[in-house]
Parts: C-alpha cells; structure tokens; sequence
C-alpha cells in the first residue's frame, strides 16, 4: 500500500502543492535535455547520410573535448585552440572515411556498427595517450549563476546551451537546404547508388558527413566539457543519446531535439518526484525506459522515417 | 590431401545427418576432447586455468547464447551483461535459498529463470528491429544491473553488494566452486558443461527451431508468409539465448571469479561478447569458441606484451594503449574478414583439400 501510495499520489499531491517548484525541474529537465540533443544531432547526422549507426560519436564528443582543453591549457587562446581542434576533427573524419569506411563499403549494417565500437576504443585510447586521463578543468567563460524568470530559477549556462544548440540545428537546416553540398548530402541519404549514379562523389561526401558530426561533436564536447570537466565520463553521454535517439527516430534532426526535451524533462521529473518510491539513480535506465514505451506505439520513433517493406 | 572427403559415401539417413561428416573432422573433435579432458589438466598451471581456460570457456558460453540470437535469429542485442548478471544473482539466491540442491541444478535453473527475464526483454523485439531494437536491449542492461544493485534481497542483505559463490561439491565431494575448490575441478567441471551446451545448441540450430530462426533472420515478412510465426520463433530465441547466458553469469560468478558484483557485468561485457560473436563469425557455434578464444587472449597477450620486450612504460599509459592497439585490431580483422574466424577455418578447410597439389 505504502509502494502504492509512494507511485500513484504523493507525487501528484507534490506536485499540486507547488506548481512553480514544478514548473522549475521541468526548465531544468527540459534545458538538460538540449545537452542529450547535441550528442543525438552527430549521430542522426552520420545515420541520414551514410546508414553507419556511429557509436564512436560519444568516443569523438570526448576526443574533441580533450584536444580543446589540451591546447587551451598549453597556452593556446580559445580561438586558436578552436580553429586547432577543427582541423584535428577534419583529419579524423578524412582518416576514418579513408581507413574505416571505404575497406567495408556493402558490408551489413551489424558489422559497420562494430566498426565504429572499434573506433570508439581506439579513440578513448588516443586522446588520453596523448593528453593523459587526469580531470581538465574546461573555463570559456560561461556563467554557472542562476537566473530568476518570473519567480522560476534557471541556468544561465543551461540557457546559453538551448540558444547554442538552436543556432546549430537552425545552421544545419539551412545548409542541408541551401548548399550544394547538403542537396548531395540528401541525396546520398535517399539512395547510395543514385547518387552516385548521377556524379555525387561518395567518398567526400561521406568525409564532409563525419567533419560535421566531429564539429558537432566539438560543440557538444565543450558545452558538457564546461559543465562536467573533460574526463573519460564525457564518452558515456554517448549512452545517454541512444535513447533519444530511438525516441526520436534514427533519421530526424528535429527528432533528436524533440527528443532530447521529452527525455530529459521525463527523467528530472521522475528522479525529484518518483525516486522516493522506486528508489533513486534511476538516471541510468530511465531514459530506456521511457524511449521503450514510446517506441511500442511508433516502432519507428517519433519523427523517423515510415518503415516500409517488402518481400 | 589431408582433409579429403573422397570415398566417404553416406547410406543412411542417419549418417547423412551427423554433425561431423567427414571422417577427418570427427578425428579431430576427438582429438580436441581427449586434449582438452585430458592433457590440458595435466599440464595447465593454475596462472593459465584461472586466466584463460576458464574464462575463455566462460565467455564460450556468452558467446553462443548471444549468437543464437544475433547470428541465427538476426536480433541486435546489447543486453548481454544484464542477462549474465540475472544468471549470477539467481544461482547465488538458488544456492543459498536450497542449500542441498546440486550445482548442476543450481546452474540449470538460473538459465531458466534468465531465460523469463530474456522473454520479458524480448517482447519489444515484436515491434522494432535493427538497431532500434539494439538500444532497446540496453534497457536491459541498465535496469537490470540497477536492480541488483538497489534492492538488498538479491545479495542477501550484503552491505557490499558483493555475492560470494559458497561452496558446493559433486559427486560427493569433489568441490567445484567456492575457495576451497581445486583449479583442476573448477575447469573440467566447467567443460563437461560448456561440451554439452555447445553440443545441444548445435543440434537445436540444425533442427526445425533453427531453420525458423534463420528464416526470421533473412526476411522476417517472408518468413511469416511461408508460415513461420514470429512471437514463437523470437521469444524462443530470446528464451535459449539468454538461458546460454545465464549459465555463463553463473559460472562467471561461481566459477571464473567466485564474487561478484553487479558492475562485474556492465556494458563492457556486451559489447565483449558481441565481439567475439562478430570475430568468430556470426550464425556459426564453432565461431563462438574462435571469438572467445581471440578476446580471452588478446587482453592477456597485451598486458603481458610490453614486460616481454623489456619496454618500460607507465601504467596508466599502457592501458590506453591497450584500448588503441584493441580498437585497431578489431577494425583490421572486420575489413580483412567481416565473415570472422570461422569463415577463415572454412577456407583452411578448402586449401587442405587441395594441398600439396594446388589442382
């Protein structure tokens, strides 16, 4: 009775007696959700173009992280280390493509997929032989200090990460939209062999692709890099965007957004109103969890492409 | 020359049924079994039978419970651990709760009851397929760990969390596991269990079960149009899949270890056996032993590399290593045969049928 009491009313009661605590851990849920979404937005962005489900894209959230915060504490100022570790992501999207990708071109998806775990073991590896495994402490000037809205605490940080991961989603619409290469870019995602049929170039495609995923990838590894630290954690928010990811369809950016919000306004709810009654550090699975149900109703996710098939 | 089936004709069905056809095969199973019951024993120090052979025959066991259901059903999963670890913790709460039942039974019937939780975790696989459904198993993974982890009834109200395998014997009184058992015991108990379960998943892949997994594996629409149906065939693959891996939780537990934690079984260790699933070769039980045999050594060979050619470098330095010199060799081994092992013995296979007279 107590278990019963604990899951289907205390919350709900809580919940009614202060709208505005509510209204508060659904801001914050909802603005630590845009974080999940950045990680997410690599992964769609691989999936559309190349159909490789990229798991190394937490591995290379990590990696940009720690070369940022390498040259920044090498003296480097933020710009130049910025313009460094874009460089350093291009040559890893071109030896990827090179080395990975085009030796299994036409393999399954299954052994793509175990492809890129093996890039994620051996970046985990690189970037902390070289920079060592120690915590790195990532300043760019982001304000930590809370900010009141009509009576509601927010983040300031947290806010700037909303308004950078629009601009990113409203950079990347325009220039799948707009360019040439993101006209290619949609192509490619349609049908491999029509594009390249019509003169596509696969292979710099698919480089151009992985840049943009490791760019991504920078912005996403700076952002939480300045939130938690640069440490070897930061390769586990990759698992924390699989569930968005499925929630919000393997093929969609706008998906990922949406689902970054769900995800991570359901799981701050559930941990401040429902930890009491099932216990706490459901973080781990309660985004599967969540993603699991939606995904019994819509088997393609919320916004992924209609599967069709046949025999 | 060698390996020549020339001359061996079939007359029955039941020969033409045998698992081992050829003459040379069956000689070297038997070979391999006369090595294995009784050479290795004699020989295997205690550093070898507790580093590699047991674990190696542990993870065998992963590894075909796992490719049963990603090489012959063709579901993605990325549950494993969570599933081993419902195995370690149900023959830990099996042993302690019916002191005077046998291990045998013991390690059955946590397959068993891995097996509900396997069917209950393979429900959504009705629904999504692919990689959807491979992060959806990650649900598994998490909730399951968490789970042994909160509620204390599971390790029987330890403060740490840590199960300890006690001590239990066959035939009387040889111990098997627990900290009194000999290293010797452990492993020829072990592989009379792993001879078994691979001779039995063998059979079940040859027989009417198999066919429909394999089915629903190549087009699962077409598969249900000829007849086949998909609630049946998926959930019983998920239920013998995860039977082979609760076994393995339990012998990881009780056998390879002796305590463990629910950490002991994180994500690392699905992704493990997916590996040697995939570098063994996917849809094949003899490729599940190459798998495992290549993962068990590689990490040893690698740790023990560095102090054989005398370079001195610092610890921490040498695990990162590790992790890149892993990561490669398994990029370099899917591009050189995305097949796995088994597809290269195959080949071997061929050559030695021509060789020496390449015509």
């Amino acid at each position: 009775m107590d278990f019963l009491y604990n899951f289907f009313i205390s919350p709900f009661v809580q919940i009614a007696d202060a709208p505005l605590f509510f209204v508060e851990v659904l801001t914050g849920g909802l603005l630590s959700g845009v974080m999940y979404s950045l990680v997410a937005l690599g992964f769609v962005l691989i999936f559309k173009a190349s159909g490789v489900f990229n798991f190394a894209q937490g591995a290379m959230v990590l990696f940009a992280a720690l070369f940022f915060a390498g040259f920044m504490d090498k003296g480097v100022p933020w710009w130049g280390s910025l313009i460094l570790t874009i460089g350093v992501m291009v040559l890893l999207a071109m030896a990827i493509e090179r080395i990975v990708l085009r030796p299994l071109v036409n393999q399954p998806h299954i052994i793509l997929f175990m492809a890129t775990i093996g890039v994620t073991y051996f970046l985990d590896g690189f970037g902390q032989t070289i920079w060592g495994s120690s915590v790195r402490v990532l300043d760019i000037g982001l304000p930590q200090t809370p900010l009141e809205i009509g009576g509601v605490l927010v983040n300031k940080f947290d806010i700037i990460a909303a308004v950078v991961a629009g601009s990113l989603v409203a950079a990347l619409a325009l220039f799948f939209q707009k360019t040439r290469i993101g006209r290619a870019l949609r192509a490619v995602a349609d049908d491999h062999q029509a594009a390249l049929s019509v003169g596509i170039p696969l292979k710099t495609i698919w480089a151009i692709v992985w840049t943009v995923a490791g760019l991504v990838g920078l912005v996403a590894g700076v952002m939480w890099g300045s939130k938690l630290g640069v440490q070897f954690s930061l390769a586990m928010v990759a698992l924390k965007a699989l569930p968005v990811l499925i929630l919000g369809g393997f093929t969609s950016v706008p998906g990922a957004i949406i689902g970054g919000l769900i995800i991570g306004a359901g799981e701050k709810i559930a941990e401040v109103y429902w930890a009491d009654a099932i216990g706490g550090g459901i973080e781990d699975w309660f985004a599967y969890m969540l993603a699991l149900m939606f995904l019994l109703f819509r088997p393609q996710g919320l916004f992924g492409d209609k599967i069709i098939e046949r025999v | 020359m060698l390996y020549r089936e020339a001359g061996q004709f079939k007359t029955s069905y039941a020969a033409d049924q045998q698992i081992f056809p050829i003459l040379q095969d069956r000689i070297g199973i038997g070979l391999i079994a006369v090595l294995a019951l009784g050479v290795l024993p004699l020989f295997a120090t205690e550093y070898m039978t507790t580093t590699i052979l047991i674990p190696f025959l542990v993870m065998s066991i992963a590894a075909i419970g796992l490719n049963i259901l990603t090489g012959y059903a063709g579901q993605l999963s990325l549950g494993t651990g969570g599933f081993m670890a419902t195995g370690a913790f149900a023959a830990y709460k099996l042993s302690t709760m019916f002191p005077d039942l046998n291990i045998v039974f013991v390690f059955l019937g946590s397959g068993v009851i891995t097996a509900f939780v396997g069917v209950m975790f393979g429900i959504p696989s009705l629904r999504i397929k692919g990689f959807y459904l491979a992060v959806a198993t990650l649900a598994a993974q998490f909730f399951l760990l968490w789970l042994f982890n909160k509620v204390p009834w599971f390790t029987n109200y330890s403060s740490s969390g840590v199960i300890s395998a006690p001590p239990r014997a066959i035939f009387g009184d040889i111990m098997v596991t627990g900290s009194s058992a000999h290293y010797t015991a452990k492993y020829l108990f072990l592989l009379v269990f792993v001879g078994l379960l691979a001779l039995a998943a063998k059979n079940l892949t040859r027989c009417h079960l198999g066919r429909a997994w394999m089915a629903i594996r190549d087009m699962d629409i077409a598969a249900e149009i000829i007849g086949i149906k998909p609630l049946q065939t998926k959930l019983s693959a998920f239920a013998i899949s995860s039977f082979y891996c609760g076994i393995a939780g339990a012998a990881w537990g009780f056998i390879y270890t002796g305590s463990v934690e629910p950490l002991a079984f994180s994500i690392e260790i699905s992704f493990k056996v997916l590996f040697m699933v995939i570098i063994g070769g996917l849809g094949s039980i003899l490729g599940s032993f190459f798998g495992a045999a290549f993962m068990v050594l590689l990490p040893v060979i690698l740790t023990n590399a560095p102090h054989l050619l005398g370079l001195n470098i610092p610890v921490d330095m040498i695990s990162h290593l590790e992790y890149m010199i892993f990561g490669a060799l398994i990029i370099f081994f899917l591009i050189v045969e995305p097949h796995g092992l088994a597809r290269l013995w195959q080949i071997g296979k061929e050559k030695l049928r021509l060789w020496p007279f390449p015509y």
